[in-house]
């Protein structure tokens, strides 16, 4: 059986109990925005699908539009089916909207969409989903937006930083408008660079939760497969009536069970060294 | 209706890929619904867990100072004519056919005995009792095993150049529409329909942001030429493998060329000498992982490239430093120097 809720649950502000069938919220807190920054040993992509599993858990009433920039559908169903969820099944019931984005930017477009790679596009196709979803179940419905990855928005606007910022500000409006929350993978070691870092410093302002994902700095080890760094900015958050811890820096190393084929972090072995 | 629905979106399907590849050389199922390709090279099909995913974009980052990419292109190339699967082959160089004619053959099984002696007298010991039926096994199985040993002196035979899909083009002369069109073509041709996979075409581009292209102004078309492939490829049958100089890219394009690859290979000049077999090194970076979450485990992320006896490729792990037994030093010298150079050179 699965605990019922995991340290990166925690990080992310997720209440999440598998016991008790009250209709406690197992998504991410309305309105937040998380911003998941991974580098080339190291992916992070496993976040997004935990975020996934949770956001799309039988006692959670979410539902998820997932922009794929990366993989296509049936890489992500097989992957969530090992976690114990159906993303077929939640697509017809109209929980899980997918975006296969293999395809943007190369595509021959109409005249008016070459500069922005589509963008303009695909925006009205997610508040549009959005639009729906909510006017099919009030407003009570939270609704997670899935950017995988932000690095291949760029790629399909062709280098324009302004396109692709625009269109990430734009999806960031829908968090106030529709109390959605947002959910950005990106890549770290792209903006190393002075000049070509303005991107990745506007999103990490944008985000309540930052989550870095790096390779151990001691190498290889067997089940160790590297760290992930929390930072949490501080967000006011009403289930729990209380700040949901101040700005704080968390290091915890990540292993992936081999056996359960599940990622269970857990906490280094010196946590009070590493706690800021 | 309701029970083609049903059969879909139940967790226990039964695998359609499993049962028709297995019977079709060249392919190999793996876990998590993933089939493979070989490279060419057993040891690296090995580490990689299997070989190359189908569908999957292999990048491999040239060193200036050493060509050890050429050998892995040959015999991933050689490996696909082999097993008679389609081959779409971009260099930058004037005259890419020509290349083909650098292509390896596969060892015949009378040279081929394997490094270790008892399996070998195992095998003499069966061509003594069953002698017939051993030389007819022997032949099939050198059209029809999954990773065959390439011997990099003798020029593959003409035999399996006939009447193929082998398309050679030259990037010199291409833009990069055209040339991606050429690539969507050839997938066209061998695409994922249904449950049906024909055979693993191949596609291999060599020096891709190699300056006599032309493309180097065109950091973004580039990259979007490679995320276009790499969604072609993903809907296709085919694996595709791209090598490219690195060091001509700014560290932040690298880097997004590297995000961009399934499996990431990265080669190494030997620094050190005296050591006769080893030529090189190959890194790992990244290894495809399709339709699951779970990272491989690689015992080493920095493999040496030695050629067996000459001519075979063989990829060993650097656990210690290699000490060459020619060399007339001392074995306690000779062990804790090349260590440390080792260390130093490649970063552990």
């Amino acid at each position: 059986m699965e605990r019922s809720s995991n340290l990166l649950d925690e990080a992310l502000g997720i209440i999440y109990d598998n016991s008790s069938l009250s209709s406690s919220s197992s998504s991410l807190p309305n309105g937040s925005c998380v911003l998941i920054e991974d580098c080339v040993e190291t992916s992070a992509s496993f976040v997004i699908h935990h975020i996934l599993k949770r956001s799309l858990s039988p006692n959670s009433s979410s539902s998820v539009v997932f922009l794929s920039l990366s993989h296509p559908f049936s890489h992500y169903d097989r992957i969530l089916r090992k976690l114990g969820c159906n993303l077929a099944a939640q697509r017809d019931n109209r929980r899980f909207f997918f975006f296969d984005m293999l395809m943007l930017g190369c595509t021959e477009q109409s005249l008016g969409n070459i500069h922005s790679g589509g963008l303009i596009e695909l925006y009205g196709k997610i508040q549009k989903a959005i639009e729906d979803s909510n006017s099919s179940s009030g407003n009570s419905k939270c609704i997670t937006i899935v950017l995988d990855d932000f690095s291949l928005i760029e790629v399909a606007a062709k280098g324009s930083f302004n396109h692709s910022l625009d269109f990430l500000r734009y999806c960031y409006t829908l968090t106030s408008e529709f109390g959605c929350s947002l959910v950005i993978l990106n890549h770290e070691d792209i903006y190393l660079e002075e000049e070509s870092a303005t991107p990745i410093l506007q999103m990490e302002y944008l985000a309540n939760i930052l989550i870095k994902a790096e390779p151990l700095s001691t190498g290889l080890a067997a089940d160790v497969h590297g760290q992930l760094t929390v930072l949490n900015k501080g967000t006011y958050d009403k289930t729990r009536n209380s700040m949901n811890k101040g700005l704080g820096l968390e290091e915890r190393a990540w292993s992936h069970g081999q056996l359960m084929r599940n990622v269970v972090p857990s906490r280094l072995g010196v946590p009070s060294m590493l706690r800021v | 209706m309701s029970t083609t629905t049903k059969a879909r979106t139940s967790s226990f399907s039964r695998n359609p890929l499993a049962g028709p590849t297995s019977q079709i050389p060249g392919l190999k199922p793996g876990p998590n619904g993933a089939v493979f390709v070989s490279s060419g090279i057993p040891d690296l099909d090995r580490i990689l867990g299997g070989g190359f995913c189908l569908g999957s974009l292999i990048m491999v980052m040239e060193d200036p100072e050493a060509p050890h990419h050429m050998l892995l292109l040959r015999n991933f190339m050689a490996q696909g004519l082999l097993h008679n699967q389609p081959l779409l082959y971009g260099s930058s160089s004037k005259d890419p056919k020509g290349f083909l004619g650098t292509l390896p053959n596969p060892m015949s099984p009378k040279d081929d005995k394997p490094r270790d002696r008892g399996t070998e007298q195992d095998k003499d010991l069966r061509i003594a009792w069953q002698y017939k039926k051993y030389s007819r096994e022997n032949q099939l199985d050198s059209n029809h095993e999954f990773c065959s040993t390439f011997d990099l002196r003798k020029p593959l035979e003409r035999q399996y150049f006939g009447g193929k899909h082998v398309d050679c083009v030259s990037t010199q002369d291409l833009t990069l529409d055209i040339l991606l069109q050429r690539c969507s073509t050839f997938l066209a041709q061998n695409s994922r329909s249904g449950s049906s996979i024909s055979c693993g075409g191949r596609i291999a581009i060599q020096s891709f942001c190699a300056p006599q292209c032309g493309y180097i102004d065109k950091d973004w078309d580039m990259l979007a030429f490679i995320k276009s492939l790499k969604g072609l490829v993903r809907a296709s049958n085919a694996v595709a493998i791209i090598t490219f100089p690195h060091s001509l890219l700014s560290s932040s394009f690298s880097k997004r060329w590297q995000h961009l690859a399934d499996t990431l290979l990265s080669e190494l000049a030997q620094l050190l000498t005296g050591y006769q077999e080893m030529v090189g090194f190959l890194g790992i970076h990244k290894v495809a992982r399709m339709n699951t979450q779970v990272p491989l485990v690689l015992e080493a992320t920095t493999f040496s490239i030695k050629l067996h006896k000459r001519r075979s490729l063989v990829l060993e792990c650097l656990n210690q430093a290699p000490i060459d037994g020619a060399s007339g030093t001392s074995y306690g010298t000779s062990s804790s120097c090349s260590t440390s150079t080792k260390q130093g050179s490649l970063d552990f």
